[in-house]
């Protein structure tokens, strides 16, 4: 057992001092887990021979990375880039993999080997690109789109090529693995095994069926009935039973885990609780991944490197610019200008996680010999080692030339509006959000009661499950993105804790927050909420003035009272709060804010009353000259 | 009020702008004896839109429902009060009032009914408001004209801010009365009540020639 926790901690350790500080340099966090795992394995040796047992396991985490992939596919979003997807994605993973394969064949490999090494280096690194258009805010740009949409189109072609390269096994190597290895087949987790051909077929369509009909109609009520529990850890628990059950059923009838994860993920995608699952999903999809990239980098053979360094280094400077090469022919078809076409050039041409994923894989399918395998690894990894470089190269070099030409930046960035959260969708939350939406804003809608959420959907909104408090929650909202939060939670501590969160951690963010009465509001605001309203206070207004209306006052001079009342009170919150603000570390409403409260209704009672009862009051409005003014003038008039 | 038997044959529209009835001394005692003419649509506009929100709709279809168009205001600064300016921004489209389409009022007509603080002498040329009250009228004498409205002499008021203790307002309001009276029958002599400075001055005659 004590083993066991030692090892995990030197796993740890090693993710937690190496990302942060790969992260500082600006490059990434894939690549500081690369790193952590070259410390621990080959350079200091602290980890070794169960690296192997470990990377099975965290492959799990890509079967989490392609649901998480596939449920950010909305088909009906995925129908609208199509032209883009299968133009630049399509192309660009066809010219590659064609291109480098050739090469691969002219080197005197074999056609499969060949292909195999043309699939895997034709992927580029979702994980560090994303991430870099992040970092540096170049989301919006034209190239970075077009770079999306290749690495979409990649992460999708990666289920077609975990089918086929296990047709690509060489039949000497397979041989020569099944002796050593024999006795570990037969065990039998495979429900397919010894069935005739239809059959299996019938099976595997079945299952795929099952997934897609299930994860539509069956998902709903268990997550409904989950989360009407209230039981944040048993949610957590449905989404891993989910993600896990279909990796299971998948290996059963002797699919790839990947294709299964992605496809419910793909069909929970319009599903109310996307943003939960994603937010439970997402932490176990990072950790696993990051372990994987651990188990990748502690599994590189520097003696192999430094055998061949020579070779290696420009096998990858070699196949970086040969995608560069063909990015860039991509890039003049598709007619991407002036730095989006570097952009798009630049950003793609490492190879990628997947990559290391189709290398393990082909491996373990007898398709790649073992010191082909570890010089594939090294060139994989030193392409994504050298990517940070080429982001530096396009910021320093490539985006001033382009700066004042143009200016075509400024124009890519205009589509981006950015979104508002909305955290809470009762009757309050609803008003704000149908003004958004009425005014073209997009929305997302956060609750933690399903029935609500049920509710707004059956009636056309799209309300997501989700728990606004938690940090995950609000990431996978798309927080980083949104320019505005409107909080309109009931649980007011609840609101509070958000208020300060939020604030730490977005301090760019507007907050519109809804108070429940004063107190509340003056802890929002001491929290740092940027605007607030009492639930109650504006609809008590209205009553009021319509009250004034209904005995008889005068519609107008009710309006005014109205306005004359909310003057006041804004005047006097902030002597109010401040009052608050000297109390808050005693007792709450002492004396002295006591005191401050009856002169605010005083003063506001005063306000009003003069207006009703003395013709030439303080209150200015429409007073008319006195009464000899006009007597006055013509006496001027005459002087 | 009306002393007539037979019923009216035209239709008043009565826009009364006035943000402070409260201290109002003059108009109030207008618009309650308009309200109790069976020919006139009394509209307090403040009372409807108190916040400024204005039904360009509704208030359309009172136009068309209606002959003759009254503007009841005190003087605010030479002008209008600020809703009865709104109102004109918002309900007179083109299309409707004027331009392409735009004669749903033509032939209808229009006149003003002010009160101003300034004694009549001091809305002279040579005054100390420089300026005729019909002249200080003439955007709305230019909206009547492109809106083929026919413009009739203001109904005004003077030195309002004392009328009450000089006791002129009875009269004024009989004058008040007779002008809606002869209104809702067609009996106004239009070319001249076009021509006068005041339409307060049209009875004074005929009554001296009685």
């Amino acid at each position: 057992m004590t083993g066991y926790f030692l090892q995990a901690f030197i796993y740890l350790l090693a993710a937690v001092v190496a990302v942060p500080v790969a992260k500082r340099f600006g490059l990434g966090s894939v690549l500081g887990y690369l790193i952590a795992g070259l410390i621990i394995g080959p350079v200091l040796g602290l980890v070794g021979e169960e690296t192997n047992a470990i990377q099975h396991f965290a492959e799990f985490g890509v079967v989490m990375m392609l649901f998480l992939v596939g449920m950010e596919l909305e088909p009906k979003a995925l129908w609208h880039m199509k032209l883009r997807l299968l133009g630049l994605g399509g192309l660009q993973l066809l010219l590659t993999s064609a291109v480098i394969t050739g090469i691969a064949m002219i080197a005197g490999l074999s056609w499969q080997v060949a292909l195999t090494i043309g699939l895997i280096f034709a992927l580029s690194s979702t994980a560090i690109v994303l991430q870099t258009f992040q970092e540096k805010g170049l989301q919006q740009t034209e190239g970075a789109k077009g770079a999306f949409s290749i690495l979409l189109f990649q992460d999708i072609a990666v289920i077609p090529m975990l089918a086929l390269i296990p047709l690509l096994a060489l039949p000497e190597l397979a041989s020569a693995i099944n002796e050593t290895a024999g006795q570990n087949a037969g065990h039998g987790d495979s429900l397919v095994e010894g069935l005739p051909g239809w059959l299996y077929g019938l099976v595997i369509i079945a299952s795929i069926v099952f997934v897609t009909v299930g994860g539509h109609y069956l998902s709903r009520p268990l997550f409904r009935f989950v989360a009407s529990s209230g039981l944040r850890e048993i949610f957590t628990a449905t989404a891993l039973m989910l993600v896990i059950g279909i990796a299971a059923l998948m290996g059963l009838v002797g699919l790839s885990p990947a294709l299964g994860a992605f496809l419910a993920g793909v069909v929970l995608a319009n599903s109310e609780f996307r943003h939960e699952l994603k937010a439970n999903i997402e932490p176990f999809k990072g950790l696993l991944l990051g372990l994987f990239f651990i188990t990748v980098g502690a599994g590189i053979h520097f003696a192999t490197l430094f055998e061949n360094w020579v070779l290696i280094i420009s096998i990858t400077l070699g196949v970086m610019v040969l995608k560069a090469l063909v990015l860039f022919v991509i890039a003049l078809l598709f007619d991407l200008k002036g730095s989006n076409r570097w952009l798009l050039t630049l950003s793609l041409a490492q190879a990628g996680e997947f990559g290391f994923v189709l290398i393990s894989f082909a491996a373990q399918n007898n398709v790649l010999a073992t010191d082909l395998i570890a010089l594939l690894q090294l060139v994989v990894a030193l392409s994504m080692f050298l990517t940070p470089g080429l982001f530096i190269l396009f910021e320093r070099v490539i985006m001033p030339r382009y700066m004042h030409g143009s200016g075509s930046r400024q124009h890519d960035t205009i589509d981006d509006k950015g979104s508002v959260i909305i955290a809470g969708i009762g009757r309050f939350g609803q008003i704000v959000n149908r003004l958004l939406v009425a005014n073209d804003f997009k929305t997302v809608i956060l609750d933690i009661r399903s029935e609500q959420v049920d509710l707004m959907r059956q009636i056309g909104t799209q309300a997501y499950f989700g728990d606004a408090s938690k940090p995950g929650m609000l990431d996978t909202a798309g927080i980083k993105q949104a320019s505005l939060m409107v909080i309109a939670i009931d649980d007011r501590e609840t609101a509070v804790e958000m208020v300060k969160y939020v604030k730490l951690a977005h301090p760019e963010l507007k907050l519109l927050v809804r108070a429940f009465d004063r107190g509340h509001s003056y802890r929002l605001r001491q929290a740092g909420a940027d605007y607030l309203i009492s639930e109650t206070y504006h609809s008590a207004l209205e009553m009021g003035a319509q009250a004034l209306r209904s005995m008889g006052v005068h519609p107008f001079q009710a309006e005014r009272q109205k306005h004359a009342y909310r003057d006041i009170e804004a005047q006097q919150s902030d002597v109010l709060y401040e009052a608050w603000k000297d109390d808050a570390s005693g007792v709450r409403f002492d004396n002295n804010y006591r005191e401050l409260f009856m002169e605010l209704q005083q003063l506001i009672d005063d306000a009003l009353k003069s207006d009703l009862h003395d013709n030439h009051s303080k209150r200015r409005g429409w007073t008319p000259p006195p009464k000899g003014y006009a007597e006055e003038q013509l006496k001027n008039q005459k002087d | 009020m009306s002393t007539e038997a037979s019923s009216p044959s035209r239709h008043i529209l009565l826009l009364f702008a006035h943000p402070s009835q409260a201290r109002s001394e003059v108009n109030s005692v207008l618009f309650n004896a308009a309200k109790k003419h069976t020919a006139v649509t009394a509209v307090d506009l403040y009372a409807e839109y108190p916040d400024f929100n204005i039904s360009i709709e509704r208030e359309q279809q009172r136009l068309l429902e209606h002959d003759v168009i009254i503007f009841q205001f005190p003087m605010y600064w030479y002008s209008t009060p600020a809703l009865l300016k709104e109102w004109q921004d918002l309900v007179l489209e083109y299309g409707f009032a004027y331009g392409k389409g735009g004669d749903a009022l033509k032939g209808k007509q229009f006149l003003c009914a002010v009160s101003a603080g300034g004694r009549e002498e001091a809305y002279q040329t040579d005054g100390f408001n420089h300026f005729t009250l019909r002249q200080l009228l003439q955007p709305l004498e230019q909206m009547a004209s492109i809106t083929q409205l026919t413009f009739l002499a203001p109904f005004a008021l003077f030195g309002s801010r004392t009328a009450k203790e000089e006791h002129r307002i009875t009269l004024h309001s009989a004058v008040w009365t007779k002008l809606l009276d002869s209104l809702a029958q067609d009996t106004l002599d239009i070319t001249k009540a076009r021509q006068l400075e005041n339409l307060t001055r049209y009875f004074d005659e005929q009554d001296l020639h009685k």
